[in-house]
């Protein structure tokens, strides 16, 4: 499943996955801080990779590596095939012009922690504003869209409302189809439960599970066990800026390998 | 520890509490003293005959309506209200360019913005109306082109070699209204660029990190997402400078500008020796041009405002939310009676 690069990316009917991720020994470094050093990462179609570890492991900043809000220093990341950030002509690699970046980032939904959502626009408008500015949809076509996905993560009757009248959960709620919107073909969950009261985090991450039901390809970054334990396909634990383990989520949750990861694990469980 | 869920019978709700309210001796005192000055500041304007009302309103002599309504101090009030609109607006769209200048990663353009902003903020809008007034002094003609275009001809042998673009005569360029303008448009733009960058300044990365994630491009970031909410910190500000800018456009008279309100309030104040009334009808006309401001600003910050903290609707509604003596919470429609849902 997901781990070491060189194994074979298989589902359970063990015919082969293509592969999604890529990510070859990624460090990433603020200052003199090393964040991550040295990510080795796969992730095929349609699998929902569940990253775990304590604050300050690199998880967050791994996920904002793989749509470039985080450039990286070293190792390289690919989604679909498409090396992020970067064109390689013989062995130089060339910076990407923001128009590119753009273009990559399209494709690549991201749900954040703090919800992001627009503040001056109503949850509809939200959600079409990427269509609109990027995709050149017509306002209907955008519309349409739009009323639809918030529809499916149960929102239906908040359309008009600003984000500042929506709940934490309902306000994440509009955040994932504001992304998926955009058609992504990877999203990317930053924590999407951790500011949300207990009792509101159900909700969001029902809406996640019917996503992974759907065969979106998701990695994401959280606290919730159960949520690993349940929908994900691979589960991937950090701690220090490296992968101290990964393998199927039962597995690691029952019979963890590590030392770290068991006294980790024996924290949150 | 067992948690037990008590099946109680519909409880009597208790009286209602009717408590005596704090005094407030202070206040009342304080009250009363404003009254008594207001009302002595009344007295003052109505009975010192030194005001000259009529004079001021209905009749400056010789047929003429009064001082405020007169034919040159219209049109100077026009020439006000042009000149605060296009200096303003010369300083809002100048001040939006510096402040985003002032924030790239660029060390080139930000220097250059914060040179711009240290210049016109030193210097007194007054000395710069002059200045700009007198430019002419300075170059005959002004115009676009390369620098050092002549000496770069003679470099290379060619004199007759100007290296300029397109140049006019800075006589006719800077007519003291367009002096004037870009005198007080210019220094409001270092201000603006203040104020800009810091309405962009407090908006939160991730609102431009949401965006890009979702593929917007720098400049729809700025434009659809940061801008936008910028706007709600930078409206106040904004219409505190244009409440400013009314008042400054009197300095223009220095440079010289004649199509001015100050201008032309004192010049028939010179004129028939009444000075005194001249300066309350000068004082009139800008507390007129500032309420009508103040309005605007009212509908501009309530159009920036929408989405937070459910606005301007909350508002109101909680206005009108009266208690009543019962303790039930009903709404009113401002007149006491209850709207029907």
């Amino acid at each position: 499943m997901t781990g070491a690069v060189d194994s074979d990316i298989r589902d359970d009917t063990g015919t082969a996955r293509p592969e999604m991720v890529r990510a070859e020994n990624v460090h990433k470094s603020f200052g003199h801080l090393d964040v991550l050093k040295g990510i080795d990462l796969v992730v095929g179609t349609g699998e929902v990779s569940v990253v775990i570890g304590p604050s300050g492991s690199g998880k967050s900043t791994f996920l904002r590596c793989v749509n470039h809000l985080e450039k990286i220093n070293s190792g390289r990341i690919f989604v679909d095939g498409d090396l992020i950030g970067y064109r390689q002509h013989g062995d130089k690699l060339h910076e990407l012009r923001e128009k590119e970046v753009a273009a990559q980032r399209r494709s690549i939904g991201m749900v954040f922690q703090r919800f992001n959502l627009f503040p001056h626009m109503t949850a509809l408008a939200n959600v079409m504003e990427a269509p609109c500015r990027v995709k050149r949809q017509s306002k209907a076509q955008a519309r349409e869209r739009a009323v639809a996905l918030l529809e499916r993560v149960g929102l239906s009757d908040k359309v008009s409302n600003y984000p500042g009248q929506l709940s934490g959960g309902q306000q994440q709620r509009v955040a994932i189809a504001r992304a998926l919107a955009m058609e992504p073909k990877l999203m990317l969950f930053d924590e999407p439960t951790s500011a949300l009261d207990p009792e509101l985090v159900g909700e969001v991450l029902d809406v996640m599970k019917d996503l992974a039901r759907d065969g979106m390809t998701m990695i994401v970054v959280t606290h919730e066990i159960g949520f690993a334990r349940e929908v994900g396909d691979s589960l991937i634990f950090m701690d220090g800026g490296v992968v101290v383990e990964s393998g199927a989520p039962r597995e690691v949750l029952a019979d963890p390998k590590h030392d770290r990861t068991k006294a980790f694990l024996a924290k949150v469980l | 520890m067992t948690t037990q869920i008590q099946q109680q019978p519909e409880r009597v709700r208790p009286e209602p509490i009717k408590a005596v309210p704090v005094r407030h001796p202070g206040r009342w005192v304080t009250a009363v003293v404003v009254v008594v000055l207001s009302a002595m500041f009344v007295h003052l304007l109505l009975t010192n005959k030194h005001f000259e009302w009529s004079f001021i309103f209905s009749d400056s002599g010789q047929g003429q309506p009064g001082v405020m309504f007169l034919r040159p101090v219209l049109d100077g009030l026009v020439g006000t209200i042009e000149l605060t609109i296009t200096s303003m607006l010369i300083g809002v769209a100048l001040g939006v360019v510096i402040a985003i200048m002032r924030l790239s990663p660029n060390r080139i353009l930000a220097g250059a913005a914060w040179v711009y902003t240290w210049v016109f903020r030193a210097i007194p809008r007054l000395v710069l109306a002059i200045l700009f007034g007198n430019l002419g002094i300075l170059w005959a003609r002004i115009g676009f082109g390369l620098p050092f275009g002549k000496q770069i001809g003679a470099l290379f042998g060619m004199h007759d070699f100007s290296g300029q673009i397109f140049s006019i005569k800075a006589s006719e360029l800077l007519t003291g209204f367009v002096a004037g303008m870009l005198a007080l448009g210019l220094s409001e733009a270092a201000y603006m660029a203040e104020i800009v960058r810091a309405g962009i300044q407090s908006i939160d990365v991730g609102q431009s990190e949401a965006a890009s994630a979702l593929g917007l491009s720098r400049g729809q970031v700025l434009r659809r997402i940061v801008l936008p909410q910028a706007m709600r910190v930078i409206v106040p500000p904004t219409g505190n400078e244009t409440i400013a800018m009314v008042k400054d456009t009197s300095l223009v008279a220095y440079v010289p500008v004649g199509r001015e309100l100050f201008f032309q309030l004192s010049a028939v104040g010179t004129r028939t020796f009444q000075v005194l009334p001249v300066l309350v009808g000068a004082c009139l006309w800008y507390l007129i041009l500032c309420s009508v401001l103040m309005i605007g600003q009212y509908f501009v910050e309530r159009h920036f405002g929408r989405g937070y903290g459910t606005g301007g609707r909350a508002r109101r509604r909680l206005r009108d939310l009266s208690v009543e003596s019962s303790g039930r919470i009903v709404l009113t429609d401002g007149n006491g009676k209850e709207p029907a849902l």
